[in-house]
């Protein structure tokens, strides 16, 4: 074969098998990037030793980086496979599902611990209905939409959440990308009203205080959403909802 | 189940099934949500222009009327009226609420919400979030519809993929059956009523600017269960496709409004660098082409002097479909200002600086007119649609519901900017009423029905699935989703012939029947991707057929379908009262006599059978035809 790109694959039949290792060559293209690479090994999946097997699974939808759906370990580093051109990695590219999701197959996990914590922290505005009221919203200054509007980026992709040390099937931490939705939701103007219910359904096990502050999960934030910056701000949040709690009424 | 209380099913999450849950939910009917993956994740998050509502706030007296005028013109006039009356006056409510969700709406100087300028129309109606509205507005509705889940009034079946409709005795819908995307089982749902939000159907090109999502399968399945389909032969191309081994994705029109000029080397076997090529040996065809407006014509003409460029003069970069779009004579500070997350994207995929380099473009499939036909009830007193109807967005199935790209009914002939976002939220809300209504006009909730209707209904489903999956066919299904896109890019595109659109609908069939023999190398029982693909891939050529038969049939030129031997063409130069304008307009009357009528497709073995219907066009009747000037 003339030059190729090479891949190394861990592999897993579903969430109970044990995992194993597969490496697969195809022909280069400079613009290739690691989905449209895994695309061509599915169309023909025979192994760099002339096996044929069954087509790596992975997952993606948007193929822009916004939908989230098609992060992986990289070379070790968890991002977004549709946006990560074949041309920047050094080879082998090593593929692997992320580590602090189940496995369903291959290199698909499942994230819904990152869903049943937004349920959890209550990341929604309270509204009486979507029927008109016949009124706007509320009034935002440009500088409070910058503020915020970073965060509403986040793509629920789970990168900070496999960089986190404190998250992970085992401990309850909320995690990284779920407290930086408390912090949107809390700096709304009338998501405020509320702002006590999500401070309270993350100062107990599995919030805030589970944080090490190890910083981890803002280096690798695909929407560069400053994630410590939000836990910093609702640290300082909490401590006054605490004094609340203490001294005076719930809100 | 309770047999008396009537349970729901949306199939879909993104913009219009969401909407549609919570319409559903907070009327306090139970839903079960059905989405091929997390709701996040649907291809609604992908649009970045922003969501069109008159709010008037420019100091450009913009109206209602006149959104409810841009609408029906950008049309060519095919859509029927009274529901894109009662969408435009509802837009600026619509609005507000998605405001009140929390969207993170781009604000001007005092805090209002900010409006910019789109194409097709004069003044400046677009709400927009940064560069990201459609994921915003995704994002505010699912956290509505969290709230309701958290409640345990929303159920969400993720990773779940629509696979037919359980149809009753009398025809109605009463459920659905749907597989397991993780251990492959399939199950039967019944339910009292079902509304399909499954999106677009751009992948039936191949690639497209659409999400893998888009496939448009489930709403072939609709249709191959009796549903009809209208227009289908309506597709919008958007003209700056940047090409990808993956998808095409989209170039910004902001890319040629900020200065981009379009050129192709006049000699195709041109081997030199693009930058090393000299003006002389340049050709810029839309420059030379529309010297008033250059490289700012609007989307559907400059996709089309793409075209015959690249097709009838042969001119394609290297001799494939492909321009450049140059940016290179921009300094670079001023790009970066104006052009900056475009720039952006363009590096991150292809790893190249426009700045330096040029694009390489090509008309890229974008956005379906056609789709699931739907009902609705017109008010006699407002001439708009009757809210609360359990008519409206009732596909031809009772019981059976579409919503968002996947039903035809706002969008005619070609779709303003900024307007699919608008009709995806609100004819979502409009289904989810209008079905809380119809469920609660039941005489008999789908739990009371003997078992062996649904119990047949997924044994069928289950042989489906077993006599591919012990196939020994050879056809693989990635190979017939490729040979698909080729043929309705190359034969069902931006300019359309008779001649090829025959050979099209035979190569089609032929497709069609290679399909029934594909063979899985996939053999996994857990997560098999092969099994719903191959599924997808046939029934996308059953409504491939929809769209080249139903462009075979229509002899004119109107919105995005093409065809020159049938173009009226503008006398250039003249206006209102010159002869010749007058002519011109006698004969567009005439034309529309003929042709101002929706195309309905019903499957048969055959193939699909085309009828047509005619328009309601009692909001604003076809005087005038589009014109730019
Ligand atoms: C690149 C791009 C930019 C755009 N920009 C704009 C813009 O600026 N303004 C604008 O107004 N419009 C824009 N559009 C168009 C607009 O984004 C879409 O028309 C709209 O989002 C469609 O919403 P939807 O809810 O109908 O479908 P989608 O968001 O596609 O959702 C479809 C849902 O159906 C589910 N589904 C599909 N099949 C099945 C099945 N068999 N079983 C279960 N679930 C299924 C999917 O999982 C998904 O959740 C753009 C489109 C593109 C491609
Ligand atoms: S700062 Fe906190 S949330 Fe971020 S990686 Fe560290 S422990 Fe995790
Ligand atoms: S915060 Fe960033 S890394 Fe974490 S889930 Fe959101 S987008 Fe992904
Ligand atoms: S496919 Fe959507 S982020 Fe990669």
């Amino acid at each position: 074969m003339d030059k190729t790109i090479h891949f190394r694959i861990r592999r897993q039949d579903n969430p109970r098998s044990a995992p194993y290792w597969q490496e697969f060559q195809i022909p280069y293209r400079p613009e290739h990037n690691v989905v449209s690479a895994l695309m061509e090994i599915r169309e023909n999946p025979v192994t760099t030793q002339g096996e044929k097997v069954e087509p790596v699974a992975w997952e993606s939808n948007c193929m822009e980086e916004v939908c989230g759906s098609c992060t992986m370990l990289i070379n070790g580093k968890p991002r977004q496979a549709c946006s990560t051109l074949v041309d920047t990695l050094t080879e082998p590219i090593v593929l692997e599902p992320l580590t602090k999701f189940p496995v369903v197959r291959d290199l698909m996990v499942d994230r819904q611990a990152m869903f049943e914590s937004l349920k959890k922290v209550k990341a929604w505005i309270d509204i009486d209905g979507s029927w008109n009221v016949h009124t706007g919203g509320p009034r935002i200054s440009p500088q409070e939409w910058e503020e915020n509007y970073i965060y509403s980026r986040c793509m629920t992709c789970g990168c900070c959440m496999e960089a986190c040390p404190q998250f992970g099937p085992s401990y309850p931490f909320v995690g990284p990308a779920t407290l930086a939705q408390v912090r949107l939701m809390n700096a709304h103007p009338t998501g405020k009203y509320f702002r006590a219910d999500r401070l309270h359904a993350i100062m107990g096990e599995g919030g805030l205080s589970d944080c090490g502050n190890a910083q981890n999960c803002v280096e690798v934030c695909p929407k560069d959403i400053p994630l410590t910056t939000a836990i910093g701000e609702l640290g300082r949040q909490t401590t006054i909802q605490m004094l609340k709690d203490l001294f005076g009424p719930g809100r | 189940m309770s047999s008396k209380q009537p349970r729901t099913i949306v199939v879909g999450g993104g913009l219009g099934g969401l909407w549609a849950c919570l319409a559903l939910a907070e009327s306090g009917v139970a839903v079960d949500l059905f989405c091929l993956f997390e709701v996040k994740r649907s291809h609604s998050c992908c649009a970045q222009g922003g969501i069109n509502a008159v709010l008037d706030t420019k100091g450009q007296q913009d109206s209602i009327r006149q959104h409810i005028v841009d609408t029906i013109k950008g049309g060519a006039y095919l859509a029927n009226q009274p529901p894109i009356k009662t969408m435009c006056e509802e837009a600026p409510g619509l609005i507000r609420t998605f405001e009140r969700m929390g969207v993170t709406f781009s604000r001007t100087p005092e805090g209002l919400m900010d409006l910019r300028l789109f194409g097709g129309v004069k003044n400046r109606r677009t709400c927009f979030a940064g560069a990201s509205t459609g994921q915003q507005l995704l994002y505010g509705v699912d956290s509505q519809v969290r709230k309701y889940e958290a409640l345990e009034r929303v159920k969400k079946y993720e990773w779940w993929e629509f696979l037919s409709l359980i149809l009753d005795e009398e025809g109605s819908c009463r459920g659905i059956v749907a597989l397991d995307l993780r251990d492959m089982s399939v199950k039967a749902f019944p339910a009292d009523a079902v509304i399909l939000a499954t999106g677009g159907l751009g992948l039936i090109y191949g690639k497209s600017t659409n999400s893998t999502n888009s496939t448009g399968a489930a709403a072939s399945r609709a249709y191959q269960q009796g549903a009809l389909f209208l227009n289908g032969e309506f597709i919008q191309f958007h003209p700056t496709g940047m090409l990808g081994d993956d998808k095409t994705r989209l170039m910004s029109e902001a890319a040629r409004g900020e200065g981009g000029r379009i050129w192709v080397p006049k000699n195709p076997k041109e081997r030199r660098a693009p930058r090393d090529i000299p003006e002389n040996d340049r050709f810029y065809f839309l420059e030379e082409w529309y010297p008033a407006y250059g490289n700012t014509v609007p989307r559907d003409v400059a996709s089309r002097a793409i075209w015959k460029v690249v097709k009838d003069l042969g001119l394609g970069v290297h001799g494939e479909d492909k321009v450049f779009l140059d940016l290179t004579h921009l300094p670079a500070e001023f790009l970066e200002r104006r052009l900056g997350a475009i720039l952006e994207i363009y590096r991150k995929f292809k790893g190249v600086d426009p700045c330096q380099d040029v694009v390489e473009i090509f008309p890229a499939i974008h956005y379906s007119m056609g789709g699931l036909w739907v009902d609705w009830e017109k008010d006699p007193v407002t001439g708009g649609m009757k809210l609360g109807s359990a008519r409206n967005h009732s596909t031809s199935i009772p019981g059976l519901y579409a919503c968002g790209e996947c039903d035809g009914a706002y969008h005619g002939a070609n779709r303003l900017g900024a307007n699919s976002l608008l009709s995806a939220s609100f004819s979502g809300r409009v289904a989810g009423q209008s079905v809380a209504t119809y469920v609660k006009g039941l005489k008999q909730t789908a739990a009371t029905l003997p078992s062996s209707l649904f119990e047949q209904a997924q044994k069928q489903q289950e042989e489906v699935n077993q006599a591919l999956v012990s196939s020994d066919g050879k056809e693989n299904p990635y190979v017939l989703h490729r040979e698909l896109g080729d043929i309705m890019r190359k034969k069902v595109g931006v300019v359309r012939q008779n001649a090829e659109l025959d050979q099209a609908l035979s190569q089609l069939a032929e497709l069609q029947e290679r399909s029934a023999r594909i063979g899985l190398d996939e053999k996994a029982d857990w997560s098999n991707l092969s099994l719903p693909y191959a599924r997808q891939v046939q029934d996308m050529i059953v409504l491939a057929r929809v769209i080249a038969q139903g462009a075979r049939l229509r002899d004119e030129f109107r919105g995005a379908h093409y065809k020159p031997e049938f173009e009226l063409k503008l006398p250039e130069g003249k206006f209102p009262g010159d002869p010749e304008y007058d002519e011109y307009i006698d004969n567009w009357k005439r034309n529309n006599e003929k042709w101002l009528k929706s195309t309905i497709a019903k499957h048969t073995i055959e193939g699909p059978r085309i009828s047509y219907r005619p328009v309601d066009t009692s909001v604003f009747p076809p005087e005038q035809p589009r014109d730019y000037r």
